[in-house]
């Protein structure tokens, strides 16, 4: 068998979520990675290397430039009959691209696994990661999105496969790029962070969400993070949401600041290592689920915890 | 300019649903039932686009038991003009109710599709990806904001980095984020004014879509519980056992 994984990356470096994509497929068979994008071939290059990966494909063209599933999709059908399987790492990527492949195969698509049991039998979060289903297929050929929190990351290095450049697809003109604006951070990247420090609604306003968190950030080189809630009241970007419709994040350690722990938010993060509560209502459902709660308010107990930390 | 809207009966989402002891499913006999939130937040962009003139007529269709009905007279009390259901007891995937979803799209002629990022019941997080690509539309996923231009639509989406803006031809498919808009609440005079509005009843088999499962449910199990841990009294505690037992700092 042999599994096709669709690299993300931005033509000059690939996503480090690709790697998780790789340890699961590896469970299947032999793995092919594709690349397309627009003079990316620093990307091929870097995939290359990665251990595990027999193969790589390099579709470069100016219409791959912004990943745009239009253009993408019709390339990866045009490859699919050497694949039992296609994957992506559940990322918005992933999750764009992957289901537009599926219906262009008219194969099922399994989302945001978890576990591979074997080729046609996979496990899946459902309902906000409040049930876990188990979920086969008679078909011979799958899409699958992988949830990289649930697989460790491939070595970058160690591999040697060979590229080979294969042609690319008809342009499409569906859809057009039309620009990107991207949040601006220094801070390692949510999804692969290992601390964050994630805020609720508790925090009362922008300033004091970066008032608060930042420093405590600063202290551990960690991520910030956020709940709905936050995001809904213009504290913190869309981007930084954790939970069941944002990011799903597994770090070492995550703090739970001001946050009461709705299941939407609980399906984001409980997969931590180590949980951290700080709220001043002792019911929150929050510390259900943490190692360790502290009930404080948090304008005291934060910066307290900062300084402590010096 | 037609907009079709898509909308799916599930459990409610403040709901914490249980599995069952066989381990067969969850257990949703007796739990509230309500639209998806995603699809609240499509039913609500198309009445702005109507109530902003770019929009003529808003049919909304859903798929499934009888009680979609249901679900169907709230979207119709929001502002949809008239609603087809697509009845069946059959749990349908998202490749079947994209094949329904377009098979509706052929006779209706929609210009914009509009439906909800992801359904909170199966996460699945598929079924407007695989409508665009089964109409050989373009998609405009995650969307946290649609302008309407002429021939095309520009659409901002929610993308892990930020957001990014694509211009789409129409007809195109739109799956909605959760900040595109806050949907209304329902007023009673528009509920009594939903009922007299047109709900056509259609059934799979004269769509001509084969809805077989292509996946089987062979499992469900509850989530691994997480152990429950201790409160600590301070600050001072807190470090020390961050740093001392958990090691993680």
């Amino acid at each position: 068998m042999t599994i096709l994984i669709i690299a993300e990356h931005d033509n000059n470096k690939l996503n480090p979520a690709t790697l998780h994509a790789v340890t699961a497929a590896e469970k299947l068979g032999e793995v092919h990675v594709l690349v397309a994008g627009s003079h990316a071939q620093s990307v091929a290059e870097e995939a290359k290397h990665i251990n595990g990966v027999a193969k790589i494909l390099l579709a470069d063209a100016e219409h791959y430039a912004n990943g745009l599933a239009e253009e993408i999709a019709p390339l990866v059908v045009s490859i699919a009959k050497d694949y039992s399987h296609i994957a992506a790492t559940a990322t918005a990527f992933g999750k764009n691209l992957m289901p537009r492949i599926a219906a262009s195969l008219d194969c099922p698509q399994v989302s945001d696994l978890t576990e591979v049991v074997d080729a046609h039998t996979f496990v899946r979060p459902i309902y906000a990661g409040n049930a876990f289903a188990t979920v086969q297929s008679d078909d011979n050929q799958l899409v699958l999105t992988i949830r990289a929190t649930a697989f460790d990351a491939a070595a970058a290095t160690g591999g040697n496969a060979v590229v080979e450049s294969i042609a690319a697809a008809p342009v499409q003109n569906l859809s057009r790029f039309v620009s990107r604006e991207l949040t601006q951070s220094d801070r390692p990247e949510l999804t692969q962070a290992k601390i964050i420090v994630s805020g609720g609604r508790a925090l009362g306003s922008a300033e004091e969400f970066n008032r608060i968190l930042m420093p405590l950030a600063d202290k551990l080189n960690a991520a910030i993070g956020a709940s709905r809630a936050a995001v809904d009241a213009g504290y913190a970007p869309n981007d930084y949401q954790v939970g069941q419709t944002g990011k799903v994040v597994a770090p070492e350690l995550y703090f739970a600041i001001g946050i009461s722990g709705a299941i939407q938010h609980l399906a984001g993060m409980q997969d931590s290592k180590v949980i951290v509560a700080i709220n001043k209502d002792p019911d929150a459902p929050i510390f259900n689920v943490a190692d360790y709660g502290l009930v404080a308010d948090l304008f005291t107990a934060v910066p307290e915890l900062t300084a402590a930390l010096g | 300019m037609k907009a079709l809207v898509a909308v799916k009966r599930v459990v409610d989402y403040n709901v914490k649903v249980r599995v069952k002891t066989d381990g067969s499913d969850v257990d949703i006999g007796n739990v509230k039932m309500s639209m998806n939130p995603f699809d609240e937040i499509a039913v609500e962009e198309a009445v702005r686009l109507k109530e902003a003139g770019k929009i003529t007529e808003i049919v909304v269709v859903s798929l499934g038991v009888k009680q979609c009905e249901e679900t169907l007279r709230t979207a119709l009390a929001m502002g949809a003009d008239r609603a087809v259901h697509v009845e069946t007891d059959e749990k349908l995937e998202p490749l079947a109710v994209a094949k329904l979803l377009k098979a509706i799209a052929d006779s209706e002629k929609p210009d914009l599709l509009l439906l909800g990022k992801q359904a909170i019941d199966d996460d699945a997080n598929q079924t407007a990806q695989m409508l665009a690509a089964l109409m050989n539309a373009p998609q405009g996923t995650f969307a946290s904001k649609v302008v309407i231009g002429e021939g095309e639509v520009l659409l901002t989406r929610e993308i892990d980095g930020g957001l990014e803006t694509l211009a789409l031809t129409l007809p195109a498919v739109i799956s909605t984020d959760l900040r595109l808009n806050e949907p209304r609440y329902v007023k009673l005079p528009n509920i009594m004014q939903a009922k007299k509005k047109p709900l056509e009843k259609k059934t799979a088999a004269e769509l001509g879509v084969d809805i077989t499962p292509r996946l089987r449910q062979i499992k469900v199990a509850e989530p691994k519980t997480r152990t429950a841990g201790v409160k600590v009294e301070s600050v001072a505690e807190l470090v020390s056992k961050l740093k001392n037992e958990a090691k993680v700092i």
